[in-house]
């Protein structure tokens, strides 16, 4: 296992810097600059002027090694000054978003704490409502709460995010005023009442992202156990005698489980990815919300930075999984 | 002595009750939504309007522009007129005196050295000031002492309130920005987004691309103002959400840019939990007639230039008819509601510099048909399209992707389809379409097309700049790496000729004559621009907030110190 996950990792650095590139290509061949958003009022010279202080006009593979040199050396050599208080990115240049100035790792680490708690607590409120309805729904097949559940998932796949965002606003916020539309960053939790604010704020957009989360999850976890349920260790099971408990959410429940573990550990790194509509939506200054303003504004560091980061961890999640696999199915070896 | 007393008493209350009736920090927050978030708070580094905005909380300018399109003094004591010995009378400088004890909201004093290293941070070469055409024309600005600051200029300049006047152009604290100059300015990203000031807000904490905050400057030069002690700017969303949390769920106090559909305008007024309230700027959204041939057909560098004329449009009469054919009221019914109104000028607005062009309001199908007719643009072949010489009468309509974009395009292609035009449309992502990318085919420079729409405004009340876009010599071409504003590559000597009377002239009746003259040169003269709708800026504000009072000609927020809250 040991080995295998060595090699792993090591053939993820190659991989990585393909991607890096290819990202960095994409990004810079897309149409657009980043003098799209200045108002039409601001000559054509002043312009070119900007465009140079950005040093959006150096050839593009300049751009691309400093930006890996800025992420692999400059990045970390910051982080680490910032740890130990030493001085080894002194007087070197971060990576700088166009649009804002300001260096991209502040501008993620200011945003990860947001993502983090709404779109996490959004993704584990749906593995929760998932699970249990998967399960019930497999075991009762084609029963009333079988279809109820398949009508909830069939909504929570087809109605798009900005849809029942907004819908969940006008009936919850408009005209029942139960929660806030907009997400207040500043507020900080320190007793009970901002505890229940902070409870009130995030209700919609985990909501939101819960229904859609909910639906996808169940529809694997059901499907799963339909397929288990006809096997024929489930029939030795009830034939030892084992009670209909036992059988389903001990034999059942466990080996159904290792598919959707994995759909489940592939689905994290769209966490720290963040919901970019739903972000937007609620004005959750997640991530996600990061990288459509970015896009927006032709921020080809800032979008080049999440990009890559969004790259790293789905190859890393993609090994967790594996890694998963082998521990929850004692079958899977990797040696 | 009882009544001496009572007497002293009764003095001292009316004395201290103007003071109780307004003070500072007594009204608590005030919160402002932006559908786009603010990105940095410093003007002269910013790409957009809701920086600006932002900032004009913060940092102040010598002067600024008020509802009505008239200069106020804000850090300045009056403003400098040839009258009053200000502006020298061959126009090469202009003197400013800065009011009395003005402080930062650090405690330290603001002298004229913070003016003159405004001017050195702008206009540093490597810097990239956003602002910069602020600056233009100016020799040199002098600290003449530490009260007054002289900015003179390289020749004779009519409008001498460039400078240091309006949000754009605020002054800058020297001490704090000092190792900011040049290349370096990026790098100073605390200065950059919590920058001293001296308005009647402070930053105290900056997300970027999310939330401002910011408390009551204590140094603010007026002591019973702000009323209120905190202010808050979340961005982010989109117009209809902001507009929604002040209109409908009364989470914030306003909301700029609130430009939603006129019937979701109708639905959110009607909640009664707060106001639209719409400016008039200079924002025409319009029509542009491509003068030279786009043809696909013709070798790169030679498509779109002056080397070969429109086939099509150099023909006036063809260019009137599509703009009579065009129902301005129903467009601004659809597209706008309350924030547009129909119009005929490239300057709309302020009045006293608007033509009174009316012409193009009503629509005129007929009209319009006979004049394709006598042009000879006649449907031989009965097909429903009007051909001439064995060409057909079709034009390529471009714009960028937005939704009232092209509901306009829609609409429009059905008259001219009416007419007998054919009429094939593009819509092109704006970043693309504004990117001005010299490599892209689909740059409104390039203009590799028929017509295209867009909008477009002068940043300054005076029109001079605005209307110096249309000469000869502003045409993107190949040579200038199609960079330029004169888009449709108009080209009149006369027009040239005028404009360059009216930077010479400085009578103010004088200029608003010639400015509505070149307006009228380029619109129902020519044809060349085709206005349709005269946009404003649509924002919402609670009920409970009061002392709002919108302006079109600087940033909105410029009255921020006097808002309170309705009780």
């Amino acid at each position: 296992m040991l080995t295998f996950t060595l090699r792993r990792l090591l053939l993820a650095i190659p991989t990585l810097l393909v991607i890096s590139l290819v990202i960095f290509l994409l990004v810079d061949l897309a149409p657009g600059s980043p003098m799209s958003e200045i108002p039409l009022t601001v000559p054509p010279d002043v312009r070119q002027k900007m465009i140079e202080a950005l040093g959006a006009d150096q050839p593009v593979f300049v751009r691309y090694f400093l930006w890996l040199r800025q992420f692999f050396w400059v990045e970390p050599a910051a982080l680490i000054d910032s740890w130990f208080g030493t001085t080894w990115a002194e007087g070197e240049q971060r990576i700088l978003s166009w649009q804002s100035r300001s260096p991209v790792f502040t501008i993620i680490g200011q945003r990860l704490p947001q993502t983090m708690t709404v779109i996490g607590t959004a993704y584990l409120v749906g593995i929760l409502i998932a699970v249990p309805i998967g399960i019930y729904s497999a075991y009762r097949q084609y029963s009333v709460f079988d279809q109820a559940g398949t009508l909830f998932a069939m909504i929570g796949f087809s109605v798009p995010t900005f849809f029942s965002g907004t819908l969940f606003i006008i009936i919850f916020a408009v005209w029942l005023g139960w929660f806030p539309t907009k997400y207040d960053t500043q507020l900080v939790v320190n007793d009970w009442e901002s505890f229940v604010k902070q409870i009130k704020q995030m209700a919609l957009p985990v909501m939101t992202l819960g229904l859609a989360n909910a639906a996808a999850i169940s529809r694997y976890m059901r499907s799963s156990m339909l397929d288990n349920m006809g096997m024929d260790y489930v029939r030795t099971a009830r034939a030892k005698g084992m009670s209909e408990r036992t059988v389903v959410l001990k034999h059942v429940l466990r080996n159904s489980l290792i598919p959707v573990v994995t759909v489940i550990a592939l689905g994290i790194p769209a966490i720290f990815g963040g919901a970019i509509i739903t972000e937007n939506l609620f004005g959750v200054n997640g991530i996600g919300a990061a990288l459509i303003g970015a896009i927006h504004a032709n921020d080809i560091p800032m979008v080049q930075t999440l990009a890559f980061i969004f790259a790293v961890l789905i190859v890393l999640f993609n090994l967790i999984a594996d890694i998963l696999y082998g521990l929850l199915d004692p079958r899977i070896r990797y040696d | 002595m009882k009544l001496r007393a009572a007497l002293m008493g009764a003095v001292a209350v009316m004395g201290l009750a103007p003071a109780a009736f307004a003070e500072r920090g007594t009204d608590g927050e005030v919160k402002l939504t932006f559908p786009q978030a603010v990105s940095i708070m410093n003007p002269y580094l910013s790409g957009g309007t809701k920086d600006i905005l932002a900032a004009a909380m913060v940092v102040e300018p010598l002067a600024v522009v008020d509802p009505d399109g008239v200069l106020v003094p804000r850090l300045a004591v009056e403003i400098p007129t040839m009258e009053n010995g200000g502006v020298s009378a061959d126009m090469m400088s202009i003197t400013w005196k800065l009011q009395p004890g003005l402080l930062w909201s650090d405690g330290t004093p603001v002298t004229a050295d913070d003016a003159v290293f405004t001017w050195q941070y702008c206009t540093h070469p490597e810097g990239g000031c956003s602002q910069a055409t602020k600056y233009e024309g100016v020799a040199s600005v002098e600290a003449v002492d530490a009260s007054t600051i002289k900015v003179n200029f390289a020749a004779p300049k009519p409008n001498p309130y460039t400078a240091f006047v309006s949000g754009l152009s605020p002054i800058l604290q020297k001490k704090q920005f000092e190792a900011c100059l040049g290349a370096a300015a990026p790098t100073c990203t605390d200065a950059n987004n919590m920058p001293i000031g001296t308005g009647p807000f402070m930053v105290t904490g900056f997300t970027v691309n999310d939330t401002v905050s910011m408390t009551a400057n204590p140094n603010y030069r007026d002591p019973a103002k702000p009323a209120f002690a905190t202010a808050v700017i979340k961005g982010g969303g989109d117009a209809e959400g902001s507009a929604r949390a002040v209109m409908e769920t009364g989470e914030f106090d306003y909301a700029w840019n609130t430009q939603i559909p006129p019937d979701s305008q109708a639905a959110m007024a009607a909640a009664g939990k707060g106001q639209f309230v719409v400016a008039f700027g200079t924002l025409v959204e319009r029509l542009e007639m491509n003068t030279t041939d786009p043809s696909p057909s013709l070798p790169e560098g030679e498509r779109s230039t002056a080397k070969h004329p429109h086939p099509i449009l150099s023909d006036i009469k063809v260019r009137t008819a599509l703009s009579k054919a065009i129902d301005r009221t129903i467009l601004v019914e659809v597209g706008y509601g309350e924030g547009g109104r129909p119009t005929c000028n490239v300057i709309p607005g302020p009045e006293a510099w608007a033509s009174d062009n009316q012409g193009c309001i009503a629509q005129d199908m007929e009209g319009a048909k006979a004049l394709l007719d006598e042009a000879g643009w006649t449907d031989s072949d009965g097909d429903g399209i009007r051909d001439k010489d064995g060409k057909k009468l079709s034009i390529l309509y471009q714009s960028t992707v937005n939704p009232i974009r092209q509901d306009f395009q829609a609409l429009i292609k059905d008259w001219w389809t009416e007419l007998g035009v054919e009429v094939e449309l593009k819509a092109i992502d704006p970043g693309v379409f504004f990117g001005g990318d010299p490599g892209s085919p689909d740059t409104f420079q390039k203009f590799y097309a028929d017509v295209e729409m867009y909008a477009n405004n002068s940043d300054n009340p005076d029109p001079e700049t605005y209307l110096g876009q249309y000469q000869c010599k502003n045409a993107p071409t190949p040579e200038t790496q199609w960079q330029g504003e004169n888009i449709n590559r108009f080209c009149d000597p006369a027009y040239d000729a005028l404009h360059a009377e009216l930077t010479q002239t400085t009578d103010l009746a004088k200029r608003q004559e010639i400015a509505k003259k070149l307006n009228d040169m380029v619109t129902k003269d020519s044809m060349i621009v085709v206005p349709l709708v005269h946009r404003g800026t649509l924002s919402a504000h609670s009920n409970t907030l009061g002392g709002v009072q919108i302006n079109a000609w600087d940033m909105e927020t410029w009255n921020v110190a006097d808002w309170f809250r309705v009780k």
